[in-house]
C-alpha cells in the first residue's frame, strides 16, 4: 500500500474522525449506543454500505452528470444499504431487530454521502476504499466507545457480561435517550481539550458536507 | 369513538412520548443546526410537517398498493428516499410558481429535508407499525408537531445557555448537547402520559 493511501486511512480514524471531530452522522451515534453490541452492529453495517458506496461512486465518476449526481450517489447508497439489510437480516436476525428502522436510515446518514461528495468523486477508487475503511473505523470505534461507556455506567454489563457487582445500582439514564445526548457532548468537550492541547483547531466541514449546499442560500452564509 | 380516540392517543403519543427528536433520534442534524433561532427553527418545522404529510400520503398507497401486491418490498428504501427527493423538489418549484411568499419563508429549509431521516424514518415507521392511512397521517402529522415542539422549546434554552459563560471546551457543540440532554428528561416525564389519559 503506498504512504499516501495509509495516511488517507488514518486520518478517518483519528485526525478527521466523522463522528467527533466532522459531527456528522448524530442520529445513529446517539439512538443505537445505548447498548455496546448495537453500537457494533451499527458501525459495521455503515462501514460496509460506505466502502461499497465510495468505490461505486469513484468508479463512475466520470460517467455521472455533474447535475444529478446527488440523486444517482443516494439511488446508488440506496441500493447498497438494501443488500447490506439483507445480508444482516439473513446472518445477524438479532441485530437486524435491534438496529429496525435505523438500518435502512443509513441511507441519509451523511457521513456517506459526504463522503461521496467530499472524498469519492474526486479521488482514486483505491484512495476511496482507503478512506472508506478509515470513516468506517473511524466511525465504528466511536460508536464502540461510546456504547460500552452507556451499557457500563448504565447497565453494569458490557457485551452482555456482568462488570459492575450487583450491589452498585446502575444509572439507568444513561442508557435511555437524556444519556446518550450527555455522553455525546462529553465526548466532543474532551476532543476539545484534546485539541485546544494540541494548538489544533476543529476542521469544521461545515457546508461542504452537505449535499443540499448548492441549493442552500445559507451556504454561502457559513453555514445554518 | 374509538377510532377517533385511537387516533388522538397515536397523536398524542407521536408528540410527546415517542417524540422523534428526543426519544427516537431522528431529525438531529436540523435540531443542532437551525434551532439557533426560534423564527429559523419555526420555518424548519413548518417544512417538516409539510413533508412529512405529504410524503406519508404518497409513500403509503404505493407501499399497499403496489409494492405489497407484488412482493417488491425490497424496494423501500430506494423507492421511498426517491420519492421524498422527488416531493420536495416539486413542492419548491410549485411553491416558488404559485405562492412566492411561502416560498420566500420555506425555501431555505425545503433542500436540507431530502436528507432529513426524520422524513424517511416516519415514512417507513407507518408502514412498520401496520396503521391504516388514516392512522399513518395522523402518526406523520404528531411527529412533525412534536419536532416543531421540541425545536421551539429547544430553541429558548440554547439562546439562554449561549449567554452564559461556560468553560471553553463545552462551548459550542458540547453545550448544546447537554441541554439537549436536559430537554430530554423533561420530556421522559410524558411516559406515562399517554395512559393516564387514555385509561
Amino acid at each position: 500500500m503506498k504512504q499516501s493511501n495509509w495516511k488517507v486511512l488514518l486520518n478517518g480514524i483519528i485526525k478527521e474522525n466523522p463522528v467527533l471531530v466532522l459531527v456528522l452522522g448524530t442520529c445513529p451515534t446517539l439512538a443505537l449506543t445505548s447498548l455496546a453490541v448495537n453500537a457494533v452492529g451499527m458501525g459495521v453495517a455503515a462501514t460496509a454500505v460506505l466502502l461499497c458506496s465510495n468505490i461505486a461512486i469513484s468508479l463512475l465518476k466520470n460517467i455521472i452528470p455533474d447535475k444529478v449526481r446527488i440523486p444517482c450517489y443516494i439511488v446508488l447508497i440506496a441500493g447498497f444499504v438494501t443488500i447490506v439489510g439483507f445480508v444482516v437480516q439473513a446472518y445477524a436476525p438479532s441485530i437486524y431487530d435491534a438496529l429496525g428502522l435505523y438500518l435502512p436510515l443509513i441511507v441519509v446518514n451523511c457521513i456517506i454521502l459526504g463522503r461521496a461528495e467530499m472524498f469519492a468523486n474526486k479521488n482514486s477508487v483505491l484512495a476511496s476504499a482507503c478512506d472508506a475503511i478509515g470513516m468506517g473505523i473511524g466511525f465504528t470505534l466511536t460508536l464502540l466507545v461510546m456504547g460500552s461507556i452507556r451499557e457500563i455506567l448504565g447497565a453494569g454489563t458490557w457485551f452482555g457480561w456482568q462488570v459492575i457487582p450487583d450491589a452498585v445500582t446502575p444509572m439507568s439514564i444513561m442508557t435511555q435517550p437524556p444519556g446518550g445526548f450527555f455522553i455525546f457532548g462529553v465526548l466532543i468537550a474532551v476532543v476539545n481539550v484534546i485539541l485546544a492541547k494540541k494548538g489544533k483547531k476543529r476542521k469544521v466541514s461545515g457546508c461542504g458536507a452537505c449535499p443540499s449546499a448548492e441549493h442552500c442560500a445559507k451556504a454561502s452564509e457559513g453555514g445554518c | 369513538m374509538d377510532t377517533m380516540k385511537n387516533l388522538l392517543v397515536i397523536l398524542i403519543t407521536a408528540i410527546l412520548t415517542n417524540n422523534f427528536i428526543l426519544n427516537k433520534f431522528l431529525g438531529i442534524c436540523p435540531f443542532l443546526g437551525v434551532s439557533k433561532k426560534l423564527d429559523s427553527s419555526v420555518g424548519m418545522s413548518v417544512a417538516v410537517i409539510f413533508v412529512m404529510l405529504m410524503s406519508t400520503a404518497v409513500t403509503w398507497p404505493i407501499q399497499i398498493y403496489l409494492l405489497d401486491p407484488y412482493n417488491l418490498g425490497y424496494l423501500q428504501t430506494v423507492i421511498f428516499i426517491l420519492i421524498i427527493a422527488a416531493l420536495v423538489q416539486l413542492i419548491e418549484t410549485i411553491l416558488k410558481k404559485f405562492i412566492p411568499s411561502l416560498h420566500q419563508a420555506l425555501g431555505v429549509y425545503l433542500p436540507l429535508i431530502t436528507t432529513n431521516c426524520a422524513v424517511l424514518g416516519v415514512t417507513i415507521l407507518n408502514i412498520t407499525e401496520k396503521y391504516s392511512f388514516g392512522e399513518a397521517m395522523v402518526n406523520s402529522l404528531g411527529a412533525g408537531l412534536g419536532f416543531m415542539l421540541a425545536m421551539v422549546l429547544f430553541s429558548g434554552v440554547r439562546s439562554r445557555a449561549e449567554s452564559e459563560s461556560i468553560p471553553a471546551c463545552f462551548k459550542g457543540m458540547p453545550i448544546t448537547l447537554v441541554a439537549a440532554s436536559i430537554v430530554a428528561v423533561a420530556f421522559m416525564g410524558f411516559s406515562g402520559v399517554v395512559d393516564g389519559l387514555f385509561k
